[in-house]
């Protein structure tokens, strides 16, 4: 029993649990699921679908802050990333009727993805080789990232209106989502690429002491520099699957907030904040309790103000729980005979 | 007086760009323009002086954009309930010292990451607002509409609104609380070194949790001058105001990882992000997206020149 309680995805897991009776509860048709037009269909696909984009975000952000590190400007790169396919693929009506992208997808999907990789290879560069703090490395790209993103649209809603552009966020493959099997791919690629090569052990060790593993022969820099790249990268892929989803870039509102969302799902899923630890299905949890959440507190009928509210009260629970000063205290009340009598010794 | 360099450059570009502007714009160089920076940015300026503290102590408060919103909102809702307007005052503002010193006293007590327990301080005061009231509300009490139209004549035509006053007011309370109290000192102690702090045998512990009582406290101030600016309460003002607080903190010279920097570096912070905004709108060609860029683009100015001043000065170590 205490092995299981204290596997790391014990709390995550029984947080998810909780949220998903409490919504069966309250809401019978919750765990339905439906076959139709040609795929699966009910709440739990909706909420999946969803958490795609933020899963993908906080899997980048889950190996950022493991190296110790934190971006705060994936908000703006997924603006960003949303805003160059946007207008690559544009779309027009020919002649006949028929639309046209501006450019071929491929290219709009790949020029969007080597710049949001180029804006994490920035944040990247400013850390290891200008060694600012990443808080503040990420800030100058998070003030300036949008205002790029305001700059691209001029300030607009571009619409997008070639169809074969919102498959990534609205079609389906074997019956679910394509961003899930998306975001799916990518955990899965990213589990096996930590854990099946030393890439997993030696982000471990920079995250749990930088300079012990630089000493120990890990390349930090060009290994931190790659994490942040593909964190941005990451940022990247959420935005295609965003503007996919509601056929449009909006500069102003792509990604509002999401860094925050994602650095809560990492936090939600166990991963320390002070680096070293960190676990991918924890985070896929975390960015599920979220979405969860949210969906939760739209179908009770509560009304969707709470959801800061309660947000913020999980933020500080999840805090405390990780706070070793916090458990300390806890155990000093729960056994207050144990701890006088350790005092007298 | 190497210390003194990111200051030095920071009002030198500030010069630079008001003389950029006088060259360019008809108009530019005039008192008024000058008084205006400060008319419209001195709930930025107040918040800016809390942060300040915040972080050359070493740390960073989120929570001052949504604890303005909050304290908007909760003086236009007692307003709207009849109450005295100096009891609403004092009332928003001791709330928004209960709130920094409850947020301090969590990142004290329980070695918690400030960054973590504001950005839940943001959300809760940001939620707190909605559950209020999801719309503006108008504030019609004739105190706060005086307060909001009165202009303080300060020669040649121009004047300042009581807003600007408290702004600049703030800015020299905290200069003299930075630089010559017993808690200033402590402040830039913690900044330089936690431990060594302690080891001094400064009262580290009650120092931390004031620090944020007092950028709450500065924030609910910049809420109550925000109201005389906008004169309603709305729980979507100051979006995002931390970031600038934080950008006219850094482009102030003051060092993010904390222990350097100076009050007054941030008052010109303030005023250079004002006047970029000023210098898009003397141009009128220029989008409002540019200021972003530019504030952008300064920060890692500022950033950089930090690091290389860092990189100069001899380690004790």
């Amino acid at each position: 029993m205490k092995r299981i309680t204290q596997h790391p995805l014990f709390w995550p897991v029984i947080t998810l649990a909780l949220l998903l009776v409490v919504s069966a509860l309250f809401q019978p048709s919750f765990l339905a699921l439906t076959w139709r037009d040609g795929h699966l269909y009910g709440s739990v696909i909706d909420i999946l679908n969803r958490a795609a984009p933020l899963m993908v975000v906080s899997l980048g952000m889950t190996l950022v802050i493991a190296v110790r590190g934190l971006d705060i400007s994936v908000g703006a790169v997924v603006a960003i990333s949303a805003a160059v396919a946007a207008l690559l693929v544009g779309g027009s009506f020919s002649a006949t009727g028929e639309v046209q992208a501006v450019h071929p997808l491929w290219v709009a999907l790949a020029s969007a993805l080597a710049v949001a990789a180029a804006c994490g290879w920035w944040n990247g560069l400013l850390v290891v080789k200008a060694g600012m703090q990443p808080i503040v490395a990420t800030l100058i790209l998070m003030v300036a990232g949008r205002g790029i993103a305001q700059l691209l649209t001029g300030g607009q809603i571009i619409t997008v209106y070639y169809p074969p552009f919102f498959t990534l966020g609205n079609g389906f493959f074997l019956g679910l989502p394509v961003a899930l099997w998306v975001a799916g791919a990518l955990w899965i690629a990213l589990h096996l690429v930590l854990s099946r090569t030393a890439l997993g052990l030696f982000v471990r060790s920079i995250g749990g002491n930088p300079e012990a593993a630089r000493v120990a022969g890990v390349r930090s820099s060009a290994i931190t520099l790659c994490v942040y790249t593909f964190c941005g990268l990451a940022a990247g892929v959420a935005g295609l699957i965003v503007s996919s989803n509601v056929k449009s870039a909006d500069a102003n509102n792509a990604g509002q907030l999401l860094e925050l969302d994602a650095i809560l799902a990492v936090t939600l899923g166990g991963t320390a904040l002070t680096g070293g630890r960190f676990t991918l299905a924890g985070t896929v949890i975390g960015a599920l309790i979220i979405q969860t959440l949210t969906s939760m507190i739209y179908s009770l009928g509560v009304p969707p103000e709470v959801n800061l509210v309660v947000k913020a009260v999980l933020v500080f629970t999840v805090m405390m729980l990780q706070s070793a000063e916090f458990r300390q205290l806890v155990a000093r009340l729960a056994r207050p005979d144990k701890s006088l009598a350790g005092n007298r010794r | 007086m190497k210390r003194l360099l990111p200051l030095t450059v920071t009002i030198a570009l500030f010069v630079a760009m008001a003389a950029f502007g006088a060259v360019r714009y008809e108009g530019f160089l005039s008192l008024q323009v000058l008084l205006n920076l400060i008319i419209d940015n001195a709930f930025l300026c107040v918040v800016a002086v809390g942060m300040t503290f915040v972080i050359l102590s070493g740390g960073i408060d989120l929570s001052v954009g949504a604890l303005i919103a909050l304290t908007t909102i909760i003086s236009a809702t007692l307003l709207d309930l009849g109450w005295n307007p100096y009891a609403t005052m004092a009332t928003v503002l001791v709330l928004g010292a209960a709130f920094g010193a409850l947020q301090g006293f969590l990142i004290q007590r329980f070695n918690l990451a400030p960054f973590l327990v504001t950005l839940a301080g943001m959300f809760l005061a940001r939620g707190c607002c909605y559950l209020i009231s999801t719309e503006s509300i108008p504030i019609n009490d004739a105190t706060y509409a005086a307060i909001a139209q009165a202009r303080i004549p300060v020669g040649g035509g121009a004047s300042l609104t009581i807003g600007g006053l408290i702004a600049l007011a703030v800015v020299a309370i905290a200069m003299r609380i930075a630089h010559s109290t017993e808690f200033g000192r402590t402040v830039y102690a913690i900044g330089g070194g936690e431990s060594s702090a302690r080891l001094m045998g400064l009262s580290v512990d009650s120092t931390k949790v004031g620090v944020y009582l007092l950028s709450g406290l500065c924030a609910a101030l910049g809420g109550i001058v925000m109201t005389f600016y906008m004169l309603s309460g709305y729980s979507l003002h100051a979006v995002g105001l931390e970031l600038d607080a934080i950008a006219a903190v850094v482009i102030g010279g003051t060092l993010l990882a904390g222990g350097v920097g100076y009050v007054a570096g941030t008052l010109f912070g303030v005023l250079i992000l004002g006047i970029i905004q000023t210098l898009i709108a003397f141009d009128g060609s220029l989008s409002s997206w540019w200021t972003r860029i530019v504030v952008g683009a300064l920060l890692l100015l500022f950033c950089l020149l930090q690091r290389l001043f860092e990189g100069r000065t001899p380690r004790a170590s």
